[in-house]
């Protein structure tokens, strides 16, 4: 049955074939011909090696560092018969027999200073006795943990290299902090732009709904009401992600507020694939585009002007512009706005640009297409796929 | 046959598909109302676009062909492809939909937060993608050669051109409303036949009732062979269905899990409703036609209603029909396409337009050349087996991945390569050594013992493995099996905002 299936079937699994061994021998060949040094050279290779590949192991601390395989690593590069690891409230890893476990913890128990210090015949008896070096890991200077090493008949050596280790594996875990550190001012930084609101718009928000209370007392109340749910959007407290669809609904409150100001000068075009309103972004990361266009664009203009905004899917990402027929930017001012070079006016497009940079990586920055007299269209581009990060709040959360 | 029917046919259906691919979503969705332009895609307008991706060359006209073939046998492709529906409502679409993970890599990836896992899946994903497309190549060569009379291969040459192009200038991608169009489109095409020669045709066949006995014996348990053989085909027809790559997307479509679920309830309804035709054409077939069973069975849709209806009619019918059929090769594999080129250009070239293009075609050079060099026999049958490798593979990672939160890496990686080994393995034991009597039945219909090893490697492996599960699982699956807005209220209570829901505002609007 199906044979022509079947001869497919042979023919994909030999391309399947091809491409690995492809793969496999374009990989080799990219590393380059390694030539077999001597001894010292093939030692020195290995160590290092190892340590790199350790060091990846202990990239994100103690703790949540993948303390196993560092183990393996670091084993392998002290060449003894076990080796543990342990944290601030105990072992975390071993690699070796399981007897080493509870060995580790007793050499633990027995706190010493910053030098390593041997342990004979922790473990075993008679011939079989192994002893262990335990050497601290400190992290400024604060003890944040211990490298154990098992050895059968510990040389001075070992106890030297172990010492090593540790003050290396210390060095490591400092980087990881370093890390931490880094990722928790990132984070501050982008909770801190995320809470600029430009006073501008609130006070000219304020200011047309002012000139409304005495000609238009209802139209007054729905833009306090309008205000009241723009500002819980932009003010809300959890949560570094929205869906294109609640952005939107930020994006119509706002510009409902700009609209008592133009009237029917401002135009707003809209092309949303529906595909993507459920697409996660970074929270309040279209409306300042938005804001963008309609104050630096179309402000100035006399006749106001047209503002299009389209979400499109685009494979593997989703494209969304925002766009004006207003008087534009000098290409040189938008460089050096997105350079953060220039403050000011459009602090606007520098701010989006900045946590998209953090968020997704610098491929996926703000480009902005521009001149003078030429209009402004502003391309942000996202990964549809984002599997850890939650849309926010749920729909309906502003329709209420 | 005329070949001007099947010319214009043709060329009407690819312009329209390309042209709305192009176009339209901007016709539909250009506004300046904010309302109508974030208003979420319907349940039932999703449904008829993953009904209209779904439904390929294998069920417009495989089945027909299988039933004039095989008779009562058959009945279990329509009855699995519906059913393996059910699957994907009661396991994995409403928790997939909340993973946030577009495609099955992606998914893994999340889940078990290794890259070695997603580089595998990724591998199957694509495997999968090329044989699926294959069966679409050869109909469409079937349909070209039969209605046209040009050479087979222009067909399978012309749908895989207008796709690549289409797909690589970057059309068909919000395709929602293209591939509802082509579901009731399909949906008419085998519809009509069976209206037109039920009402045209009053009289029956003399001995219409012998020849829909002997087509359709009272099944017994009797013969083991036919039973394992039944089996193992409705397990890799409803488990097969849980992986299919193009059919995971859409359900990103829908604004949350319950929408999906919805979703999916309504993609029953109508696959119900579309694989009445195909069985009826069948019998139809069997009564009026038999002797279409000694050349190409598949092409029965297409011939049927040249033999059986008056004149006018009869061409009128066939366009339709023709419509129909080369509207499934192009919208299946346009949406098969869009999502391989996505998770190899994602693999391969980090995602750039560029390599989009790039993957784009390379999603329908290979298919092409398995097609070119292959014959077409029995497309639902090529299709099962399809199903078969998705089930031994892709399934037990989405199933375990969801649903048991010991699985691991390892036990993933274990499970998908043990799974793709037996069953392809068998598959191709199955080409080499034909006619091998209940071995045979095992090669023919490997998912009833691939499935299980695949799941008992995974699991296993996972046992075994002593780094144990991913640390984030917890909170992963959480997010996978919790509501959304239980997980809303999960997080304001751990952030501590309950306390000040007053100011927050979000409770005392929802009272009022």
């Amino acid at each position: 049955m199906a044979e022509s299936l079947l001869s497919g079937l042979a023919i994909a699994a030999a391309v399947a074939l091809l491409a690995v061994a492809g793969y496999l021998i374009a990989r080799r060949l990219a590393r380059g011909p390694r030539e077999l040094g001597t001894d010292a050279e093939r030692a020195r290779f290995t160590t290092l090696h190892l340590a790199t590949r350790a060091a990846e192991h202990l990239r994100e601390g103690l703790e949540k560092g993948d303390t196993v395989r560092a183990a393996r690593d670091l084993r392998a590069m002290l060449d003894c018969e076990g080796l543990a690891i342990a944290g601030a409230d105990g072992v975390l890893a071993v690699d070796g027999p399981d007897a080493f476990r509870e060995a580790a913890a007793r050499a633990i128990a027995t706190r010493s200073g910053p030098k390593p210090q041997l342990h004979r015949a922790i473990a075993g008896q008679g011939r079989d006795a192994v002893d262990a070096v335990s050497a601290p890991i400190l992290t400024s200077g604060v003890r944040a943990g211990t490298l154990v090493a098992f050895a059968r008949a510990a040389r001075p050596g070992l106890v030297r290299a172990t010492g090593e280790a540790a003050r290396w594996v210390s060095t490591q875990l400092e980087l990881a902090e370093l890390d931490a550190s880094r990722a928790a001012l990132a984070e501050a930084e982008v909770k801190a732009l995320r809470a600029q609101i430009s006073p501008h718009f609130i006070y000219n928000a304020l200011t047309a709904i002012a000139s409304f209370i005495h000609t238009d007392p209802a139209k007054a109340r729905e833009l306090v009401v309008e205000f009241a749910d723009f500002t819980r959007y932009s003010f809300r407290r959890h949560g570094d992600f929205t869906t294109v669809a609640e952005e939107l609904r930020s994006v119509d409150g706002y510009l409902r507020l700009e609209r008592a100001r133009f009237g029917d000068r401002l135009d707003v075009t809209l092309q949303i694939a529906p595909e993507l309103l459920a697409t996660v972004i970074p929270f309040l990361s279209v409306q300042p585009l938005v804001e963008n266009a309609v104050r630096h664009g179309l402000e100035s203009a006399e006749r106001g002007g047209r503002v299009t905004i389209t979400a499109t899917d685009a494979g593997a990402c989703a494209l969304i512009t925002v766009e004006d027929d207003g008087v534009g930017i000098d290409p040189e001012l938008a460089r050096e706005v997105l350079a953060g070079r220039a403050g000011g006016e459009h602090v606007g497009l520098r701010n989006v640009d900045t946590r998209l940079r953090q968020v997704y990586g610098d491929d996926f920055g703000l480009v902005v297409e521009t001149n003078v007299g030429a209009g402004t269209l502003v391309t942000m581009r996202v990964p549809k796929s984002q599997p850890l990060r939650a849309g926010g709040a749920h729909e309906g959360r502003l329709a209420g | 046959m005329t070949p001007a029917i099947g010319y214009a046919s043709i060329a009407a259906v690819t312009v329209v598909t390309v042209l709305i691919g192009f176009f339209g979503v901007r016709i539909s969705r250009t506004t300046s109302d904010f309302y109508v332009a974030s208003r979420t895609v319907r349940p039932w307008l999703n449904a008829s676009a993953i009904g209209g991706e779904y439904l390929s060359a294998a069920s417009v006209l495989g089945i027909a062909g299988l039933i004039l073939l095989q008779g009562e046998r058959a009945l279990w492709f329509p009855i699995g492809y519906t059913a393996g529906y059910l699957m994907l409502l009661l396991f994995v679409a409403a928790p997939l939909r909340r993973s946030g993970a577009y495609t099955v890599p992606d998914f893994t990836e999340a889940r078990l937060e290794s890259r070695g896992a997603r580089r595998v899946t990724s591998l199957l994903v694509i495997l999968i993608g090329w044989l699926y497309i294959v069966p679409q190549l050869q109909g469409a060569a079937l349909t070209v050669g039969i209605t046209t009379g040009l050479p087979r291969w222009v067909g399978a040459v012309g749908v895989a051109v207008i796709v690549g192009v289409v797909v690589a200038a970057g059309g068909m991608r919000s395709i929602t409303f293209v591939q509802a169009f082509q579901y009731w489109l399909k949906l008419t095409a085998v519809a009509a036949p069976v209206v037109f020669v039920l009402l045209l045709r009053p009289g029956t066949a003399p001995d219409a009732g012998a020849a829909l006995e002997g087509a359709f014996p009272p099944f017994t348990v009797a013969d083991p062979d036919a039973v394992y053989r039944a089996v193992s085909l409705l397990v890799a027809l409803l488990l097969g269905t849980l992986g299919l790559p193009h059919v995971l997307v859409r359900f990103y479509t829908n604004p949350d899990g319950p929408a999906a679920r919805r979703t999916t309830l309504i993609v029953l309804c109508l696959l119900s409703a579309f694989y009445v035709f195909p069985i009826a054409i069948g019998m139809l077939g069997r009564v009026f036609v038999p002797e279409l069973a000694a050349g190409d069975a598949d092409a029965l849709v297409l011939l049927l209603p040249g033999r059986m209806l008056p004149s006018p009619w009869a061409e009128a019918v066939t366009a339709l029909v023709i419509a129909g059929a080369f509207g499934a090769f192009l919208s299946t594999s346009s949406g098969l396409v869009v999502s391989l080129a996505g998770v190899v250009s994602q693999e391969l070239f980090a995602g750039s337009v560029r390599g989009f293009r790039i993957a784009a075609a390379l999603s329908v050079v290979v298919p092409l050349t398995i097609a070119a060099v292959t014959e077409s026999a029995g497309l639902a049958g090529s299709v099962g087996l399809v199903f078969a490798f998705t089930a031994s593979t892709l399934c037990p990672v989405l199933l375990l991945g969801i649903w048991w939160r010991g699985l691991t890496a390892r036990g993933a990686v274990a499970g998908m390569v043990a799974g793709a080994v037996a069953c392809g393995s068998a598959i191709l034991l199955g080409w080499l050594v034909p006619d091998a009597g209940l071995a045979g039945a095992l090669i023919d219909q490997p998912a009833a013992w691939t499935v299980p090893l695949a799941a008992l490697t995974m699991v296993l492996v996972s046992r075994l493995d002593r780094r144990g599960a991913p640390r984030g699982t917890d909170r992963f699956l959480a997010r996978l099996h919790l509501p959304e807005h239980a997980l809303e209220l999960g997080a304001e209570a751990l952030s501590g905002l309950r306390r000040d829901a007053g100011a927050d505002g979000r409770l005392d609007r929802r009272n009022r």
